[in-house]
């Protein structure tokens, strides 16, 4: 029979070092598109024509059309990277998405919004350096899901950080939600929240979570986390990958910064 | 539609065709409605028969005013399921139901008219009241019940399940799902056929290739024109790599279950490197944004993937192998949770749940689709039916995989990846696939605009949740979280 320790010890390290090392823990990997307004055509709306969840939208008003682009609602799917005929919507490996201010995920031309410090700060003050999680699946597709079962993998080791997942809301800190909210989920997840002693934070993982996405309204589903309860950190992405996951909550603990501002990545 | 042989019938004829289908070892695969005219909806059964024949399907339209037919439930109990899903979402009702209480629909849930009716336009989430659910009758001084859900522990989808327990022993275990209905069925609704992949992509996240590509393979069984072959090929190296990573998934949250630490860590640290290899060759871990009908929305280079999966495969072999010698893991798996051949036919269990149980089934053996015709796909069958027979299964599918894969990175055809078909209005089309999980299939329904009028999608853990609660009744409480695990189910893919 083999002895599992000696097997365990012999595999070695696997933990990457994320977010101490650079964004190499996901080679390939597409994240958010950039936009690039100079290159951007005036009169042609295929990106929005091609955007399911409605993330790009032209806007018409006295001075013509104007494009907005909301990070919140984009689910990634590269549909206006590949139809855009000027090359305005760029491929990126922006995944790193995590804001504490649903307003940093619309792209602003002027860069006027701040991340909200203050609000990361009292959260450091509460809680030092560690934190417990009660996840709730408030109707997801189940890829946030298995992101958020990848985080205890040896891989990204979650309990390094001094992160855990706990099974009862009573212990937890945080509340992180995923999915639009369902009909059915609903009681549940305010139940969950209900529970928690305060002071107590939610999160919202995926575009579902944060929008409602591409699947959100309809006879049977809400438009995110939002519309039933406070959110202190919106984490778009479809789904938000492990690693962008670990700089969530490290940005909620203050323990590294917002990288975006205007719907674009700090550089 | 195509890939089936088509039978119209009234209402009155169903039960005894149903049955003939059913004395030649047919089986039923689902049933659904949909609305040609909002008057007159039709009830499409779809069954499969044998290896490389077309699936029987039965169409049966109903009069304007009538919405009601005899349920073959109690000929087939795998419909019931499906009857209900029609009476929840669509309207009409099934004389003779065995149990006709809602399913889909949770008690309480008071939408204006049926969802799919077409005349219904929701703007806002239905009004829901939460109301007592119907429970079977169970009586006994010392018979408890355990409600444990929809927030359990751990990291896990969403889903109830009640208990009926005495000290250790189950005696009866009804889940209750269906929590994270969301309604995606409408949501295709009006969409084009090219819109409407992203949509399928998140029916089910970790099958959302094998989602895709039923859809993109219906809507192109409505065009003329064939998809390229490099296209073909790509679709299959791809759908074997969403089916590598989530068996590594699985095997080792059964080491989870069965508290085998290190096993546990080192089967999803193998997935974790599945999921960047994904990554690495696509841009996306779950194999996303690639497909379109037509073939695929770019070309892949996939030169480099071979190398890197022979430097895998050793330590998964490995790991496989060290599973299969500790005693305490094959403990817990061995007699646990048995699913005789008989129920698992006909209550319908689907993929490795039923190729456990004996019934060698595999639709990219049976009814090949995209490039399988021309590979040698294994189907590995077991007749215990155990947890232990379940995970053995998915073992063989992981070797079978890579050996497929190698094959098809190796005859990798030259040439484009994608031809124009557009969709011809007013048709609808059938699209099948093996899934990790077992089949899908997605009927659809394109109106006079060529727009998605209807989709229909059958899903593997629809099926495989209904035929799970038969292997827990008169079980023990240790064994249940392993014994789930071994199923290896979703529950976006079941609720939609």
């Amino acid at each position: 029979m083999p002895v599992w320790t000696l097997y365990g010890l012999k595999r070695g390290v696997a933990t990457n070092p994320w977010p101490e090392g650079r964004e190499e823990t996901q080679a390939g990997v597409e994240g958010m598109p950039r936009f690039h307004p100079e290159r951007c055509k005036q009169g042609c709306r295929i990106c929005a024509d091609v955007c399911l969840p409605g993330a790009i939208r032209i806007i018409e008003n006295a001075r013509g059309e104007r494009l907005t682009l909301d990070y919140g609602k984009c689910v990634v799917c590269q549909m206006c990277t590949q139809f855009c005929p000027d090359g305005a919507m760029e491929k990126s490996q922006d995944w790193a998405f995590a804001v504490s201010k649903r307003a940093d995920l619309i792209w602003d031309e002027a860069l006027m919004s701040l991340p909200a410090q203050a609000l990361t700060q009292k959260i450091h003050a509460a809680f030092g350096r560690s934190l417990h999680i009660r996840h709730v699946d408030a109707g997801s597709c189940n890829g946030c899901e298995s992101e958020l079962q990848a985080l205890n993998n040896p891989y990204y080791n979650l309990h390094r950080l001094g992160i855990f997942f706990t099974p009862s809301p009573r212990f937890a800190d945080l509340l992180l939600a995923t999915g639009p909210v369902t009909y059915a989920m609903k009681e549940a997840l305010l139940e969950t929240y209900n529970a928690m002693p305060e002071p107590r934070w939610v999160m919202a993982m995926g575009t579902c979570a944060v929008s409602g996405g591409a699947v959100g309204g309809g006879y049977a589903c809400g438009r995110g986390i939002e519309e039933f309860l406070p959110v202190d950190v919106y984490v778009p992405g479809c789904p938000p990958n492990p690693a962008a996951m670990i700089q969530a909550l490290l940005l909620l603990l203050n323990r590294t910064q917002q990288r975006v501002k205007g719907g674009r990545l700090a550089d | 539609m195509n890939g089936a042989v088509e039978q119209r019938l009234t209402p009155d004829e169903l039960p005894e065709v149903c049955r003939t289908l059913m004395a030649e070892g047919a089986r039923l695969q689902m049933a659904y409605a949909w609305f040609p005219e909002p008057d007159t909806p039709e009830v499409i059964y779809l069954a499969d028969r044998k290896r490389l024949e077309p699936f029987p399907l039965l169409r049966c339209r109903l009069p304007a005013g009538r919405r009601e037919l005899p349920s073959l439930a109690a000929i087939t109990p795998l419909l019931g399921w499906y009857e209900r899903e029609i009476q929840d979402l669509c309207g009409i009702r099934f004389s003779g139901h065995p149990e006709p209480s809602p399913l889909v629909l949770h008690e309480g849930a008071r939408p204006a008219m049926p969802p799919l009716d077409p005349r219904y336009q929701p703007e806002e989430m239905m009004p829901y009241r939460p109301q007592p659910w119907h429970l079977p009758a169970v009586e006994g001084d010392d018979v408890q019940q355990l409600p444990f859900g929809p927030v359990r522990a751990d990291v896990l989808e969403s889903a109830q399940i009640l208990f009926y327990y005495v000290g250790e022993g189950i005696l009866h275990c009804h889940p209750r799902l269906f929590f994270k209905h969301r309604g995606l069925e409408k949501q295709f609704e009006g969409l084009s056929p090219f819109m409407g992949v992203i949509l399928a992509e998140r029916i089910s996240g970790v099958d959302s290739f094998a989602h895709a590509l039923a859809f993109c393979q219906a809507i192109e069984s409505t065009c003329p024109g064939t998809v390229p072959e490099r296209a073909q090929y790509l679709r299959i190296a791809l759908a074997e790599l969403e089916r590598l990573y989530n068996h590594l998934h699985y095997l080792g949250h059964l080491c989870h279950t069965t508290t085998l630490k290190v096993g546990e860590a080192q089967g999803k640290l193998l997935e974790e490197q599945c999921k960047q290899i994904n990554g690495l060759f696509t841009g996306s871990r779950f194999l996303r944004g690639l497909l379109t009908p037509g073939g695929m929305r770019r070309d892949l280079n996939l030169d480099g993937l071979t190398k890197q999966l022979r430097v895998l495969e050793p330590q998964i072999v490995k790991y496989m192998a060290e599973l299969e010698v500790t005693n305490s893991h094959l403990d817990r798996l061995l007699t646990t949770g048995p699913l005789p051949r008989q129920v698992a036919f006909d209550e319908g269990a689907s993929g490795p749940i039923k190729r456990a149980s004996g019934i060698q089934r595999d639709l990219r053996w049976s009814h090949p689709y995209a490039a399988y015709g021309s590979f040698n796909v294994d189907v590995p069958v077991r007749t215990e039916g155990d947890a232990h027979a379940r995970a053995q299964i998915r073992m063989e599918e992981i070797r079978a995989s890579l050996k497929l894969i190698y094959a098809v990175v190796d005859g990798m055809p030259k040439g484009p990846v994608w031809s124009e078909m557009q969709a011809e209005p007013g048709t609808e089309g059938l699209g099948w696939c093996e899934s990790t999980r077992g089949s899908i299939y997605h009927c659809i329904h394109l109106d006079r605009q060529g727009r998605l009028a209807r989709v229909k999608v059958k899903s593997p853990s629809f099926s495989n949740w209904r035929v799970f609660p038969f292997t827990v009744h008169d079980s023990n409480m240790m064994d249940y979280a392993i014994n789930e695990a071994s199923f290896g189910l979703t529950m976006a893919g079941c609720d939609r």
